[in-house]
């Protein structure tokens, strides 16, 4: 009979312990409240009725459809701006000739660090029409014209606040590219200025390549931090989400539904069902990426 | 030996001090208002104290946009406070329902109030009253007296004169006209809609058919103010889309706005930050000699939280906020929260004094989506926020508006059905 090793359980312990509590229980009991719902002071189960009513219901269904777009477009502003910009942050500093590397590299990361709540504000500040600096630098310029509200108007809310989190977390592609660059041998870009390719040719067809596992890394965290997001649209615009909802993703969607809203009661049944509709939907994004994506990228041996 | 008794006369002596700390209750306030933490700290908490010794009282207020649903989660988890502060109609209403909410009937302070004072936080058969009102709010606009005299200026009384003003404000270019944005939605719907609205549905009488269901959210009376506030958009500052309501209250108390479409809770901190005369004027009317309505909101009260291990103390401080006393202390230390008892409180701040004249010359009401109608979901009230807005910003008209309220409305309604 094999021996239990202790120290192995003992260690796992408290982590083990700790997610299972923090993480695993209240995950699965949130699924399981999304099936009940509240009759008459009591909680009775209603099997999947949440969900009909979620994705049946007129007036549900176009507040979730509404929701889901928006987070699809602020993931797509993510992945248009935020990692091509990072990669291409990287890209510039890892190049041995580049002066203060360090410094730069610390301003472009420095923004991850700062709380939602101080980014959503700083920004919201920058942009106002009456205190911000934004119109006044602007009209140096001489493009005044080119002001707008953005934050107050239906059709720039979104795009301004995607691309406000862009400046905040264009540090971590940045970061992860940067490592991946490095730990790419000499001796394989020297190789290949032997056989002419050299500069921009050099990034194209070697580098680049080879950070793709990389890539897919950062796609799926920006996927997966983009559908959980819900801080700097609540920071910046509030649980309505305004101007009409325009800025709503799921997160302020399942907030406001889960604990109420000005006269709106709290309904934590239906709130559950969001969450839980979250979580599939991030699920499927994730599964696509590992057994879709993920097997059929070329790795090298370096 | 000499360590020992020392050391047994100090284990003696913090026995002593514990004991006589125990004798004292404490009792926790739950409320938003973190606006008055200084208030209650400095002014109303040491006069219960040194009336009733041997309670003592803290305020521990949340951010009031967060109130209801860190309040709702504190009960649940049994970590609220003895004393709830209670938002007027569905909110207090279910969590009476709930259990969480003492009946108060029976408090003898409850004979101090009227009927229409107690309505905001009783059942809807009125026989259980569950929280002890305090306060209500008047809408109106207060203006810049000073703006008003350099321009010279007359206070509007009808809807003409008041679009006139205005005129006259735009024409000068001194002053941005009005104060307000729709950046945070509600003042749209608070000091817009519900503000000039009672004079189109004619207060009670409207908002009360409208919950028997005899009017329709798309009967003149209740679009056309939608049509008013229309007007509105032109005269507020650059990127008023984008103002938030700090932002209005800082461009209006720092001199650059001539009118701000108010409630009366604004006094207190307009009186602290604003550096010119303020005069305050109610809505305007369509035509001159028109009975006027205002909005007299109930908008704050005090409840027992059911599962508080400090009853007793918690009824002797219930009945003290039903006194005379406290609506003296309370309306003159906020001015701007009127008083809803029947005692007749004098007023010291001349803007407050102005908004509670009103009483006196026009028919009160209250806000005409807080009672009944939003309960459901679509929740009426919220969705006034994001019509009022879409009014002022010209993205929708006011047909459209009173449109797509209806049905949302009649969609849950029975009446409206």
């Amino acid at each position: 009979m094999p021996r239990i090793r202790w120290h192995i359980v003992v260690f796992l312990a408290p982590a083990v312990l700790v997610y299972t509590a923090v993480m695993i229980f209240p995950l699965f009991n949130t699924l399981r409240l999304a099936l009940y719902s509240e009759v008459d002071q009591a909680r009775v189960f209603v099997g999947l009725q949440n969900f009909r009513t979620l994705f049946g219901d007129p007036i549900w269904s176009e507040a979730f459809w509404n929701a889901l777009g928006n987070n699809f477009w602020f993931f797509l502003i993510h992945m248009l701006v935020q990692n091509p910009i990072g990669i291409a942050l990287a890209a510039i500093l890892s190049h041995p000739r580049l002066r203060f590397a360090a410094l730069y590299r610390s301003a472009i990361f420095i923004p991850t660090i700062l709380s939602f709540v101080i980014v959503g504000f700083a920004w919201k500040l920058i942009l106002s029409p009456i205190w911000g600096i934004a119109p006044s630098m602007l009209d140096a310029v001489g493009l005044k014209s080119l002001f707008a509200p953005w934050l107050g108007k239906e059709e720039y809310a979104l795009t301004t606040l995607a691309l406000i989190s862009v400046w905040q977390f264009v540090g971590i592609p940045m970061m992860l590219i940067y490592a991946a660059l490095l730990s790419i041998p000499e001796e394989i870009l020297e190789a290949g200025e032997i056989d002419g390719i050299t500069g921009m040719a050099a990034f194209w067809k070697i580098k680049l390549p080879l950070i793709l596992p990389s890539i897919g890394i950062i796609s799926i965290l920006t996927f997966v931090g983009n559908f959980n997001a819900f801080d700097l649209i609540y920071a910046a615009q509030g649980a309505l989400a305004g101007p009409d909802f325009s800025t709503d993703i799921l997160g302020t969607f399942m907030y406001r539904t889960f604990f109420g809203f000005q006269l709106q009661l709290g309904d934590p049944h239906m709130g559950s069902a969001i969450a839980g509709a979250m979580f599939a939907i991030i699920l499927v994004g994730v599964c696509i990426y590992l057994f879709g994506i993920q097997t059929r990228l070329r790795r090298y041996q370096l | 030996m000499k360590t020992r008794n020392a050391l047994l006369a100090l284990m003696a002596s913090t026995c002593l001090a514990g004991a006589a700390a125990a004798q004292d209750t404490t009792i926790t306030i739950e409320s938003w208002r973190n606006d008055d933490l200084a208030l209650w700290q400095e002014k109303i908490i040491p006069a219960f104290e040194a009336a009733n010794p041997g309670i003592k009282v803290k305020f521990t207020p949340s951010a009031p946009a967060e109130y209801n649903a860190v309040l709702n989660s504190k009960l649940d988890a049994g970590s609220a406070g003895d004393l709830i502060t209670c938002r007027p109609f569905d909110a207090s209403l279910a969590l009476y329902e709930a259990g969480h909410l003492v009946d108060l009937s029976d408090l003898a302070a409850m004979a101090n109030f009227s009927d229409v004072a107690k309505s905001a936080w009783q059942t809807d058969d009125g026989s259980a009253t569950f929280c002890v009102p305090m306060a209500s709010v008047i809408h109106g606009f207060i203006y810049n007296k000073d703006a008003f005299a350099e321009l010279g200026l007359e206070v509007p009384e009808t809807e003409d004169e008041f679009f006139a003003v205005l005129d006259a404000i735009k024409e000068d270019g001194t002053y941005i006209p009005m104060a307000m944005g729709t950046n945070d939605q509600w003042e749209a719907a608070t000091m817009g809609y519900n503000n000039i609205g009672p004079n189109y549905w004619k207060g009670e009488e409207g908002r009360l058919a409208l919950i028997k269901g005899e009017q329709k959210l798309t009967d003149e009376a209740w679009v056309a103010p939608y049509a008013t506030l229309a007007r509105w958009g032109a005269y507020l500052g650059d990127g008023y889309e984008a103002q938030t309501y700090p932002d209005s209250q800082n461009l209006f108390t720092l001199g650059r706005a001539a009118i701000y479409p108010a409630g009366s809770w604004e006094i207190t901190g307009f009186n602290a930050l604003a550096a010119f005369e303020m005069g305050a004027f109610k809505p305007p009317v369509k035509n001159a000699g028109d009975t006027c309505y205002i909005s007299d909101h109930t908008d704050i009260a005090i409840g027992l939280n059911a599962a508080s291990p400090n009853m007793e103390a918690a009824k002797t401080f219930l009945e003290w906020v039903g006194s005379e006393e406290f609506a003296n202390i309370y309306a003159n230390a906020l001015p701007g929260f009127f008083s809803l008892s029947n005692f007749d409180v004098p007023m010291e701040d001349p803007l407050a004094q102005e908004f509670v004249s009103w009483r006196s010359e026009c028919e009160s009401t209250i806000r005409s989506t807080y009672q009944i109608l939003s309960r459901g979901t679509p929740n009426l009230e919220n969705e006034t926020w994001g019509a009022s807005v879409a009014a002022i910003k010209g993205t929708a008209t006011p047909e459209e508006l009173g449109q797509k309220l209806q049905e949302g409305l009649a969609s849950w309604y029975a009446p409206q059905q």
